[in-house]
């Protein structure tokens, strides 16, 4: 047997082992991606039912089943900037944070509260339609930077374009039981009912640090998330952005333009 | 070192419990076992992460250099904890998104290169396998007995089922919400190690 203590068998060993293990690991990540992308995607479908009320949480659904309640959510890309929707995008293979980095199709943002970087010229949110085809409830993407990343997620507003329905997220890297608590069902029961802006169309919702009372009597604060002060302020801070005239304020203008 | 096979696998079930006696691997007990669903997840996949890694070690035991085993080691059990992370985001996505950053911290649990360092590296593959799903099984049997406790106590469920009936779905139940909480899960392994020492009083550690 080769000397196990020569450096060039030390060196040869280690070698083999980071080629195997490499070969291993990167196999596996390759081959199980679809599958994962997949689940990934009817994830973030079971977010958006979640929003806007029609899945539970916990609550198990078999792909077919989401599908099925999906269906008085249409997608639509808008122009971020005139609020239009643009008829011609492809809803199926839209991507806003490919949008986002690509230079052609993204511009560079100033420094803002959300640390969003990089604005797409498109989004891709939800409408959600009555049978008489009266629209309901609009679900906006939105995202922002909590603690140790970027936190993604769902805003549902009423078509007052001002009372929130719900909020979840698909996708952070906060602390679990801390920050990751914006994952909690009760947490998130606390949204429904509070309203984004004033009478005079001012941004006012927040969470603040402590309690905020119930939605009727305290319709802009919700309760701080205790321990992560950081992730409640990014939330504040992404909803203040998303809600803003770089996000979808001239959507959202535009539909109170066609309620009236 | 002359171990027989039966012993190496249910050793570590009782007299040798890597939870109880020797205390490894606290960190994940304390963090998915609020629910017997996730618990369940991260026991099957410490089982399969501790016998391949015991497996690998035992094979390549004559070939590891000395003066690097540690990371050769640790090389083995990071990969297998990767592969066993996207296994779980491409079969049970909703589990893996609850056990968050938890599957990843197999990599540091004590118990898979405890195991692999004091065990693997003297004895014969086989063996090596049965004491990794032997660990495994005994590392398994606390966390799900600290599960069943917590999620009965804590939300009047047991794995998912209802059993207790809590009073906000109506029922008379009011839920133990202390035990939702870590430190639930160290009063209810310190209770089992205090039980398994009753039992065995062999176990218990001598002053001096």
């Amino acid at each position: 047997m080769a000397n196990r203590q020569a450096t060039g068998y030390i060196l040869l060993f280690a070698t083999a082992i980071c080629i195997v293990c490499g070969i291993l690991v990167s196999s596996f990540a390759v081959s199980l991606e679809p599958l994962q992308d997949e689940n990934a995607a009817l994830d973030k479908q079971k977010r958006v039912l979640e929003a806007v009320d029609l899945l539970q949480p916990g609550e198990r659904v078999t792909p077919e089943e989401v599908a099925a309640r999906f269906e008085p959510i249409k997608p639509v890309i808008i122009d971020l900037a005139t609020g239009e929707a643009q008829a011609d995008a492809d809803t199926a293979t839209f991507d806003q944070q490919r949008r986002a980095r690509n230079p052609s199709t993204s511009v560079e943002l100033p420094k803002n509260r959300a640390s969003v970087k990089r604005l797409p010229d498109q989004a891709l949110l939800y409408e959600v339609r009555g049978d008489d085809g009266e629209l309901e409830m609009v679900v906006l993407p939105i995202e922002g930077l909590g603690l140790w990343g970027t936190l993604y997620g769902f805003l549902a507003l009423d078509a007052d374009t001002t009372t929130v329905r719900g909020i979840t997220y698909y996708l952070h890297k906060e602390t679990p039981g801390l920050g990751g608590e914006v994952d909690n069902p009760s947490w998130k029961a606390k949204w429904p009912g509070r309203r984004a802006f004033d009478e005079d169309g001012e941004f006012q919702l927040a969470v603040i640090k402590g309690q905020a009372g119930v939605a009727a009597e305290d319709p802009f604060r919700v309760d701080g998330l205790s321990g992560a002060t950081i992730t409640s302020n990014g939330v504040t801070n992404m909803l203040d952005f998303w809600l803003g005239e770089r996000g979808f304020e001239p959507y959202l203008a535009r539909i109170r333009g066609e309620a009236n | 070192m002359a171990v027989k096979k039966s012993e190496a696998a249910l050793d570590p079930l009782w007299n040798n419990n890597p939870i109880a006696l020797q205390v490894l691997g606290i960190c994940s007990a304390l963090a998915v076992t609020t629910k017997m669903e996730t618990s369940l997840v991260m026991c099957a996949a410490v089982i399969c992460v501790l016998t391949l890694s015991n497996l690998t070690i035992s094979l390549l035991r004559h070939q590891i250099p000395n003066s690097i085993r540690i990371i050769v080691q640790l090389t083995v059990i990071a990969s297998l904890v990767i592969v066993t992370d996207q296994i779980l985001k491409a079969y049970v996505y909703e589990i893996s998104k609850q056990l968050s950053v938890f599957v990843g911290l197999i990599i540091t649990n004590c118990i898979i290169m405890g195991r692999a360092e004091a065990f693997a590296m003297q004895n014969p593959p086989s063996l090596a396998m049965l004491d990794g799903i032997g660990n495994g099984l005994g590392y398994s049997a606390i966390l799900m007995a600290t599960a069943v406790l917590r999620e009965l106590f804590g939300s009047g469920k047991l794995y998912g089922y209802s059993i207790l009936p809590t009073v906000s779905e109506g029922g008379w139940y009011l839920p133990n919400g202390l035990m939702l909480l870590s430190p639930a899960a160290f009063f209810i392994i310190g209770g089992l190690i205090w039980a398994i020492r009753v039992w065995k009083p062999a176990q218990v550690e001598m002053d001096g």
